[in-house]
């Protein structure tokens, strides 16, 4: 039994607008996966919710006519991982999502639920954040955009306004053509587990196959919330594919984080983690480049 | 006729997989209150107040019972037969509610609403005062002088000591020559985590109370429940419908006495006590986390001379199960191997201020066996001899006999155990091969054998008592006080009926549920104890039923007795194996016969003086990167001597259940305080880190059937021994891999971080 004071349902997008709208300290409820579980701890008891489950234009995975392509928030973490858009374009997302959970959760589970909850440990945020993710929000007022890392403010808190709504999120053709990327999650078990430390790496490799034109680096968990590490990604822009380059990229990467030290694992063992993962993710990149190393 | 043996299907398997079988919560009437626990939110201290008045106001609250409301009668709550020598009954140190609390989760007061939602908004409306004192975590720091005292009457917190010295170890140390590895070895805090959580509902009913309950032990909690409530004890009715699960943690009179209580006081209404797994983790039982040190002196060519194991226990803030966990592996050390000279062991078991320790599989063999079979690889690691020679030189010979249990072993089962372990996983030549290993990722394989017993005769009763009753077709219902908790003892009693009466499995009708009322006494699911006490109660009721039916059969075929057997339902003679009638036709005939009436039932108890060892190994193969502290399990085995199988394939799953636990308690988990202020850290699924069957490789489990000599089907304990030598098999795999002793369990790679850097291989 959960301690609900009131569930309202909406049917399209301005229909949860207009509920928020009514009812200011309503909670948005999607999958529920997450929701669900604070309501059973008591931190939300009594509260009311808008579940936006309903809205099946809120579903699915397509590409806009400029390339873009446009991941709708409804959308699960199976068919995620199952969509040929994703699997064609940028399958470490799907990878990612992959390693949410367990088979019942990544059925229900939500891709716009994993980054509106603003944690800095979901599966899919450092993927996002590593491909230069686009947010689409939506309010009475309108539609605007918001670059991913501009969406986390921080722990647990995201940029959305009091009836406003995650209605896509986006990633050009620019942020994903040529680039080819890997996803470590660094966990305590294979699965049922949240990450100790995500890192999504991807690359683009010159046509020779030799220098890296471009590499980008994204983590979970290695601060309040995901995070890009712009000293490495320039470190190695430019550079041979070869094992100092590699070496410097996680270098880099790890001197430009700050992970807290907790009972769930010392900041020491996240920092040894966060170059190792950098290492290994950046050199698998690269091998799914074409690359030799 | 070799019913036994086989690997029939379950009996409750239909029940089970069509979700038909009913367990506590199934049967709860819908009708019933709801009563929810406040737990206390310091580690220790005195309640000082408590204010009920803003909870009381919330709509659908009944009743608040608090701390300070409950009957001051001091009750015990292990799982253990009652003894009439007041020396050997367990410590009576709980009260239903307590106002003195001694951990973080202590039960503070309790609310009885019309429902989950008002009884939780009510336990969050409740205001409590404490008066906070110092508290305590490790049992080492417990025993200091000026430690908070936690009980009354235990000095230095020491709920009990035990010692024993085998020969004279300050003689026997002055042997020259002797190499000494002198070590310590840490255990962790873990929980049962059966899928069930503990859930009981209580209700007044024909001058009775009754209480429905997820429960391994329906007849002891019978007993505590009286005890707790101050209540004549035939005034108490325990049922034990189906659970799912127990691990010992049921083998405890956990919520049943408040439950009971809650009804009392709404003059018998039913209420219903559900757990969550948060609760189950802070407030039920763990299994003790175990510090062991060990000193052993041994010769350069690796015989053992002299032993000294001083073992430090953490009972947590209850004595529970107490000192019987930490004295039973103390007393496998001395056991196990042959320290020549002498062997010498100190066990204390002390009072701290976490989770209270309980029964949990394995009950100290798990912790000694991390402990010592870690410290025999360290030995040959020292001495540069194989481990698996060492130990075949050291372990415990063929015709060992324990003067005090009787026990003896009469089998060659560690080599026979050891060889097809080797043989499965190739082990001599991985070994070999592993040894090359360079770089960030390094192959090792490891083993540890186990020791371990089967019931608690000598040092608790042992009596089963079983029930027989023939029905018109000529099939029988079988009753026992010995649980089905999942581990498929209703099948195998099936098997022993069946084989015994000489009737096919589908006419024994097992009756699975426990009722005090109804049920013959017997104890419950513990101690791997039920095949082999069951069994004897099974096979002499199975003889005095037979008896009753071929004397009836005399009746009617006016043949001798002596002449006479039962073959798959029939009545035979047994000179040319001629059916003479159907067991339906006799059991029809004697039910309605005008001339002879009779319901043919049997009942006995048997009572058994006797114990046997259950040895056997586990093997496991790892995949260590180096980097990433991390292990991966490739390759495990587990084989086991428990005598004669009843049912193969129940045997093979309950091996597997027991590796499983043993990954576990090897690799990942463990229940974590906060030593600021002693509140568990994880106490849900998702931070304790349980294994899953993504972390599992293929578990192989194989057998030696050398059938045991004392008992009634050969047959002696598998239920607890699978969980106990997985974890060392695994850390001596580490050690064969990377060099590097791991002496705290589990191996984490929070562990595995600091070791590696301490070592430099990170």
């Amino acid at each position: 039994m959960y301690d609900i004071k009131a569930l309202y349902e909406a049917n399209s997008v301005n229909e949860a607008i207009e509920l928020m709208q009514q009812h200011p300290d309503a909670k948005i409820i999607a999958g529920g996966s997450d929701v669900l579980i604070k309501l059973r701890e008591g931190k939300l008891a009594g509260c009311e919710l808008v579940s936006i489950f309903g809205i099946d234009a809120l579903r699915g995975i397509s590409m806009d006519e400029d390339g873009t392509l446009r991941i709708l928030p409804l959308t699960s973490f199976s068919h995620i991982t199952k969509d040929p858009l994703i699997n064609e374009h940028i399958k470490v997302l799907g990878e990612a999502v992959d390693m949410v959970g367990g088979p019942q959760i990544r059925n229900i589970g939500t891709i716009g639920g994993n980054i509106s909850n603003g944690v800095t440990s979901a599966d899919s945020a450092s993927t996002l954040h590593a491909w230069d993710a686009i947010v689409e929000l939506t309010s009475a007022e309108g539609v605007r955009q918001l670059p991913i890392k501009e969406y986390y403010i921080s722990a647990g808190k995201v940029a959305l306004r009091p009836a406003e709504l995650l209605t896509a999120i986006l990633i050009k053709e620019e942020s994903y053509a040529g680039y080819k990327g890997h996803y470590i999650k660094y966990a305590m078990r294979n699965a049922m587990d949240i990450a100790t430390l995500g890192c999504s790496v991807n690359v683009k490799l010159s046509d020779d196959k030799k220098t890296i034109l471009g590499a980008r680096i994204a983590y979970g968990v290695a601060g309040p919330v995901p995070m890009r590490v712009p000293a490495a990604e320039e470190a190695v822009r430019g550079k041979p594919v070869c094992g100092e380059t590699v070496d410097a990229f996680a270098g880099a990467a790890m001197q430009n984080i700050n992970p807290r030290d907790s009972w769930r694992a010392s900041r020491d063992f996240r920092l040894h983690l966060a170059h190792e993962l950098a290492k290994r993710a950046l050199t698998e990149s690269i091998r799914l480049s074409g690359g030799e190393i | 006729m070799g019913i036994i043996g086989q690997s029939v299907t379950r009996v409750d398997a239909p029940d089970k997989v069509t979700g038909r079988a009913k367990y506590t919560d199934d049967l709860a009437d819908k009708s019933a209150l709801i009563a929810k626990v406040l737990h206390s939110t310091i580690a220790h201290g005195y309640v000082k107040s408590i204010d009920t008045s803003e909870a009381e106001r919330i709509k659908g609250v009944v009743k608040i019972v608090t701390c300070f409301d409950v009957p001051d009668i001091p009750f015990p709550t292990a799982g253990h037969p009652w003894s009439t020598d007041v020396h050997h009954q367990d410590i009576a140190d709980r009260l239903l509610l307590n106002r003195h609390v001694r951990y973080y989760g202590d039960d503070v007061a309790a609310v009885v609403a019309r429902d989950e939602v008002s009884a939780m908004q009510a336990i969050r409306a409740i205001k409590v005062e404490y008066e906070e004192l110092p508290f305590v975590l490790d049992p080492i720091e417990a025993m200091r002088d000026g430690a908070p005292q936690i009980h009354e009457g235990f000095d230095h917190n020491i709920l009990a000591h035990t010692s024993y010295e085998d020969g004279n170890y300050a003689e026997a140390v002055k042997e020259p020559g002797l190499i000494v590895i002198d070590k310590w070895y840490d255990t962790p805090t873990v929980q049962h985590c059966h899928i069930e959580n503990h859930i009981c509902y209580a209700y007044e009913e024909a001058g009775k109370i009754n209480v429905v309950s997820s429960t391994q032990i329906p007849h002891i909690v019978r007993r505590i429940v009286g005890q707790a409530l101050g209540r004549d004890w035939g005034s108490v009715r325990i049922v034990k419908p189906y659970i799912g699960g127990g691990f010992g943690n049921k083998q405890d009179a956990l919520y049943e006495p408040l439950c009971a209580y809650l009804s009392t006081v709404l003059g018998g209404r039913l209420v219903k006590l559900d757990m969550s797994r948060e609760e189950t983790f802070a407030s039920n039982r763990v299994r003790h986390a175990i510090r062991y040190h060990i000193v052993s002196h041994v010769r350069a060519d690796g015989t053992f001379v002299a032993g000294k194991l001083e073992a430090y226990s953490n009972q947590g803030a209850y004595a529970s199960h107490g000192h019987s966990i930490c004295a039973k592996g103390a007393g496998a050390f001395r056991q196990l191997y042959r320290y020549r000279g002498a062997c010498k062991g100190d066990a204390y078991t002390v009072y701290t201020n976490i989770a209270a320790g309980g029964a949990m599989r394995g009950y100290g063999i798990p912790q000694m066996m991390f402990a010592l079979e870690s410290h025999v690889d360290d030995i040959a690691r020292r001495l540069n001899i194989p481990p698996l020679r060492l130990r075949q030189m050291n372990l415990m010979e063929v015709g060992y006999k324990d003067n005090f249990s009787k026990n003896e072993n009469y089998f060659d089962s560690f080599n026979q155990c050891i060889k097809k372990g080797m043989e499965y996983i190739d082990y001599d030549r991985k070994l070999e091969e592993f040894s090359h290993d360079t770089g960030d990722i390094r192959r090792g394989i490891g083993m540890a054998v186990f020791w371990y017993n089967t019931a608690v005769w000598p040092i608790s009763l042992e009596s089963s008592s079983c029930r027989m009753v023939l029905n018109q077709d000529g099939s029988v219902q079988l009753q026992l006080a010995e649980t089905e908790i999942g581990q498929g003892a209703d099948t195998a009693f099936s098997q022993m009926a069946a084989e015994e009466l000489g009737i096919p499995l589908k006419k024994v009708h097992i009756i699975s549920a426990q009722d005090t009322d109804v049920t013959p006494f017997g104890t419950g699911a513990y101690a791997s104890r039920q095949t082999y006490v069951g069994g004897f109660a099974v096979q002499q009721t199975a003889r005095i039923m037979k008896e009753r039916i071929l004397s009836y059969a005399h009746e009617l075929t006016r043949m001798t007795v002596h002449n006479l057997d039962i073959e798959d339902g029939y009545i035979i003679n047994i000179n040319n194996s001629r059916r003479l009638m159907s067991l339906a036709e006799l059991a029809t005939t004697a039910l309605y016969s005008l001339e002879h009436s009779r319901h043919i039932t049997a009942e006995s108890t048997y009572q058994v003086k006797s114990n046997a060892y259950s040895f056997g190994c586990s093997f496991a193969e790892v995949e260590v990167d180096i980097p990433l502290c991390k292990v991966k399990l490739v390759n495990m085995i587990n084989v086991h001597d428990c005598g004669r199988l009843i049912n193969p394939a129940l045997a093979v799953a309950q091996v597997h259940g027991g590796m499983s636990m043993a990954i576990g308690y090897g690799l990942s988990e463990q229940l974590l305080y906060d030593k600021k202020t002693g509140r568990p850290l994880n106490n849900n699924l998702l931070d304790y880190k349980l294994s899953t069957t993504m972390d599992h490789p293929h578990l192989e489990a194989q057998f030696v059937e050398n059938y045991e000599p004392t008992s009634a089907y050969g047959t002696k304990a598998l239920g607890e021994p699978p969980a106990t030598s997985g974890a060392p098999a695994i850390r001596n795999a580490v050690l064969n891999a990377t060099g590097v002793e791991i002496d705290t369990a589990p191996l984490t790679p929070h562990v595995l971080f600091e070791r590696f850097r301490e070592e430099g291989l990170i």
